[in-house]
């Protein structure tokens, strides 16, 4: 054994203490507390709970799911409001399958990978991709963790910023946060549409969207991705054919 | 639809966005990321995320709603442009974009 193998406790946490200090100088850290600060005032409006608010971020951890979740809660019925949900988080599995790989170690079963995959959400991901390539393979599964544990706490005192802000501000300001999340949410997705499938379901989802909703056409968050999506998946379809 | 919050939160935001996580997991080295399902599944989830940020801008919740509705478009619209005119920087469309819903509130009420 050499002096590094006998030494994991150390390293372990030298590469966590990485992954949170990554997690704090990364671009998306900025997108992030946009982001969240715009939930925590979307939350006060919609009349959620402090705590409820803070535990959907660390339990759901994803901002769009969010998102769907307190601006429909009230509103929609609840079979729309878990399918929009399920649509919106299936992003999940090809993220996680494309991520597995390379936090894959010898030693550990999957138990260890529960926590970072739970931690897994787009910002943590399109930084993990980038970093982890540079880590020896035993330190990827705790700099990792540090990456999401660091991007979570950023994002859980954004949105009690954003929630303590919206009550106390004047309407101007209030308004201002709660545009903080269409357009940080276009901002991730449009930073990482770098294919044409992606452009054109974002698009027609744009498009597709206000049409369903101002028809009344139920389920229509669901309608419009299938549509949307769907549509710009044939396209994409259509030109490679053609190629 | 009246559901106690913290059990919604359980039954329609955790399980929904976790399984997937759990999902991919189980499925592991099995599914190529470039596969047609996944670019299908993809896109979906794309096109609905733009169907929220579309929800929010045209149906806005409370404070927003006091923003005419050609700001909040105009905003939106300058956001992606400065996005795109300075160097892909999420951070310059989200201040252009909110700058210029504040100077529109100002300027043409609230």
């Amino acid at each position: 054994m050499t002096a590094a193998e006998t030494t994991p406790p150390r390293s372990t946490m030298q590469a966590f203490r990485d992954g949170l200090v990554a997690a704090w100088t990364s671009v998306f850290v900025l997108v992030l507390l946009g982001n969240y600060v715009g939930i925590g005032a979307l939350a006060y409006e919609f009349g959620f709970s402090l705590n409820w608010m803070l535990l959907s971020t660390v339990l759901v951890w994803a901002a769009p799911a969010q998102v769907i979740l307190i601006s429909t809660l009230n509103t929609a019925t609840l079979i729309e409001v878990a399918l929009a949900v399920t649509l919106s988080s299936v992003r999940f599995l090809p993220m996680v399958v494309a991520l597995l790989p390379m936090l894959k170690t010898k030693e550990g079963g999957p138990g260890r990978l529960v926590l970072p995959m739970h931690l897994t959400a787009i910002s943590v991901w399109v930084e993990g991709m980038r970093l982890l390539p540079g880590r020896p393979a035993p330190e990827r599964v705790p700099f990792y963790n540090g990456l999401g544990i660091g991007l979570l706490a950023a994002a859980c005192l954004a949105s009690v910023i954003g929630y303590v802000l919206a009550a106390r501000l004047p309407t101007i300001l209030a308004a201002a946060l709660l545009f903080l999340t269409p357009m940080a949410l276009l901002m991730s997705v449009s930073r990482n549409s770098k294919t044409l499938i992606d452009k054109l379901a974002f698009g027609f989802g744009l498009v597709v969207g206000p049409v369903l909703a101002a028809h009344k056409v139920g389920l229509d968050l669901m309608w419009t991705g299938l549509i949307a999506g769907t549509a710009a998946y044939v396209i994409h379809r259509i030109r490679e054919a053609a190629r | 639809m009246t559901m106690e919050p913290y059990l919604a939160l359980l039954l329609l935001g955790v399980l929904p966005s976790e399984m997937w996580r759990w999902i991919g997991i189980l499925v592991g080295r099995g599914l190529d990321e470039e596969s047609e399902i996944i670019l299908w599944v993809r896109a979906v989830a794309t096109a609905l995320v733009a169907a929220v940020v579309a929800r929010i801008v045209l149906i806005p919740p409370g404070a927003l709603a006091a923003v005419p509705l050609w700001v909040r478009l105009v905003a939106l619209a300058g956001g992606v442009g400065a996005f795109y005119g300075i160097r892909r920087s999420a951070f310059a469309g989200v201040l252009v974009g909110e700058a210029i819903l504040v100077i529109g509130m100002l300027a043409f009420g609230g």
